[in-house]
């Protein structure tokens, strides 16, 4: 059993890293096979699965996930800013910062449980971005958000710490002598980080992200925080003092947030107080439902999915929609249209609105479930299977 | 030698007073039934040893500690565990884990972050997992999701959680409330067996033939109060119990 369960997690690893890598070619006939788009499958999925480790695992659900992500992008540009265009030592500093982050939001807000836990991490998110739009407006340069600038002039005066924001430093990069011609690009020792190269450094941390989740949903403390979900009264009487397990996966999860709030600035070096928004803590909630909570790769196929409409939908306007309904008479086309374009363009959001109800109405285990159904009828025709415990893919 | 001192406890709740100065000592590796009508505190009185309840005053002392004021994780890592009244399993987790996870809380302790190795990697555990489950006759089902048994093997699993633990002193409340006449022997025979091992053991029950089967001691509680204690024979003549517990029915 134990070696079985290994090869078939090494094997879910393979496909999941082969379906990633290859994603370029295999999603190019749909037209999602441009970097920009795979980027965000790649960041969101991170996002999600992240999100899952808590939520799915612990069944504690946060509303506020979103504070880390914006977190983790400003903490990247002003690494760029400061020392470095390279990519590795802001990654590092943006996870490391919203695990504190996390440590001190987790730490309050695990006090309570259920739907009060939810409200006071809601109620710290949106503190953090009201600060991001307030007294934080020197760190996050509020409504225009915080960029990569050109650099400070040589002779800058003693009060060029408060110009930061507009004029960058990048020390590390100036004392290795690097030239720059205009606002610089991110890179990885050299290798620049836009387009598909970009991708391919979000596809390979996204694999080590799952590689890490999985690792972590399969291990005692794993074991545990289902527990948690399950029942924590019974998991206090049997000994096991729950809260530093919360809190573990509270910052674990956040960490993820963080370095998803990186890789955006990675693959475009700026930041804004909308990415803390509840909007954006709320729509990681979406994936991760939409995918399958407590499975593995549901939530990165809620993140691909819900991205991958919205880029899809916003992208329709009514003369694609006249040309995809041509077939109709003239006189029913401007009805179809007039109806459809509701949904389209700026209304994608009731595309995905009506698709979540879907789902959810018929799936509420989401698309995974959905995933082992067709399996399940596949496996019935060829041989009735004996009734196998309990498999998460 | 007394494991678990128990003096002056009292508990009100409103105008109700759950607990009145009760006091009871249980002798190490004895099994001390605890008895009594409906709503007469005997639950209540467990959950103050295990830290669902903090009593208004009196105290309890298990092997030198108190109890009063642990949280009850605490409490379970000095060696007491508890059956509930209402069996408490994680029910959406396999048999075996079920039983594994108690066993990975006494040999780890209350927190120990340990999120790489899985846990099938700890055999030794899973082992004396499937061999408990065994003992207590569910290891058909051990790869199964709990919520799929009924209340009575419910409570074997719960029992079997306990005992993985070796705990130094066994809570049972009720354990055989629900249960078929097999059933109940199954348990009898089981509790038998784990007396073997020299757990001490408090138990809560209804039924007598459970009671004069397994006591040692038993102590009678009536509105809050022991109005009695001392062995099954005594017990059984005692006027004042049948009085207060049996209505004047003949044991
Ligand atoms: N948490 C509580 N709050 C209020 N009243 C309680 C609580 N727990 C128990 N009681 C009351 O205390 C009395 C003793 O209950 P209990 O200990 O459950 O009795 P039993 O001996 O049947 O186990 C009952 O009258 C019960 O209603
Ligand atoms: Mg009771």
């Amino acid at each position: 059993m134990n070696g079985n369960s290994t090869r078939s997690d090494f094997l879910l690893l393979i496909i999941f890293a082969a379906v990633v890598l290859t994603a370029p070619i295999t999603l190019a006939p749909i037209g999602a096979g441009y970097p920009d788009i795979l980027q965000k499958f790649a960041i969101y999925g991170i996002f999600a699965i992240g999100f899952n480790i808590l939520f799915g695992l612990t069944g504690y659900l946060s509303f506020g996930h979103a504070a880390f992500l914006g977190v983790g992008s400003y903490a990247s540009v002003w690494m760029f800013k400061l020392f470095t265009m390279n990519v590795i030592p802001a990654v590092i500093f943006s996870v490391a910062l919203a695990g504190v982050f996390a440590l001190l939001i987790g730490f309050v807000s695990l006090r309570r449980s259920g739907i009060y836990f939810s409200i006071l991490t809601l109620a710290f998110a949106q503190m953090s971005y009201n600060l991001a739009y307030s007294v934080l407006t020197p760190l996050t340069n509020g409504e225009t958000g915080l960029q990569v600038r050109h650099l400070a002039p040589a002779d800058r005066g003693p009060d060029y710490v408060l110009k930061l924001v507009n004029e960058d430093l990048r020390w590390v990069d100036q004392a290795f002598g690097v030239v720059e011609h205009g606002i610089p690009i991110t890179n990885l020792f050299g290798m620049k980080m836009s387009g598909y190269p970009g991708f391919y450094f979000c596809a390979v941390i996204l694999i080590i992200a799952f590689f890490i989740a999985m690792r972590i949903s399969r291990s005692n403390f794993g074991m545990m925080l289902k527990a948690i979900k399950s029942n924590q009264n019974r998991l206090q009487y049997t000994g096991v003092n729950t809260r530093p397990y919360l809190l573990t996966a509270f910052i674990i999860s956040g960490m993820y947030a963080g370095l998803a709030g990186s890789l955006l600035a990675v693959t475009d070096p700026l930041a804004g107080a909308e990415r803390m928004q509840w909007t954006a803590s709320g729509e990681v909630v979406l994936m991760t439902i939409l995918g399958g909570v407590g499975t593995l790769i549901g939530p990165f196929l809620g993140a691909t999915l819900i991205k991958g409409f919205s880029a899809l939908f916003s992208s329709y306007n009514e003369n694609i929609l006249h040309q995809f309904f041509s077939f109709l008479p003239e006189f029913m086309q401007d009805g179809v249209v007039a109806v459809a374009s509701m949904f389209v363009g700026e209304g994608w959001e009731l595309t995905l609105g009506l698709l979540f109800v879907i789902i959810m109405l018929f799936l509420p285990g989401g698309l995974m479930q959905g995933f082992y159904l067709i399996l399940g009828l596949f496996k019935r025709k060829k041989t009735s299977p004996p009734a196998a415990g309990k498999s998460e893919a | 030698m007394a494991i678990l001192e128990v003096s002056h406890v009292n508990k009100r709740f409103g105008g109700l007073k759950a607990l009145n100065e009760v006091q009871l000592s249980v002798e190490e590796g004895s099994v001390h039934a605890i008895i009594g009508p409906n709503g007469a505190g005997k639950s209540t009185l467990l959950n103050c040893f295990v830290g669902r309840l903090m009593p208004d005053s009196g105290s309890v002392i298990f092997n030198g500690t108190s109890l009063l004021g642990l949280r009850p994780h605490e409490i379970n890592q000095t060696g007491v565990s508890r059956v509930f009244q209402t069996p408490e399993i994680f029910e959406d987790l396999t048999l075996l884990e079920n039983v594994m996870i108690p066993a990975f809380a006494k040999a780890d302790g209350a927190f120990k972050f340990n999120a790489w190795y899985r846990v099938s990697s700890r055999a030794e555990v899973r082992d004396e997992a499937a061999a408990l489950l065994e003992e207590v006759g569910l290891a058909d089902q051990s790869k199964m999701i709990c919520s799929a048994l009924s209340r009575g093997d419910k409570r074997r699993l719960e029992m079997a959680m306990c005992l993985i633990q070796h705990p130094k002193l066994l809570l049972l409340d009720e354990p055989t409330a629900g249960m078929s006449r097999a059933d109940t022997n199954n348990t009898i025979d089981l509790l038998k067996k784990i007396g073997e091992r020299g757990i001490t053991k408090i138990i809560i029950e209804h039924d007598m033939h459970v009671v004069f089967s397994l006591a040692t001691t038993i102590s009678v509680l009536a509105q809050g109060t022991v109005i009695a204690e001392g062995n099954p024979d005594d017990i059984k003549g005692d006027p004042r119990v049948q009085e207060a517990y049996l209505g004047g029915a003949h044991l």
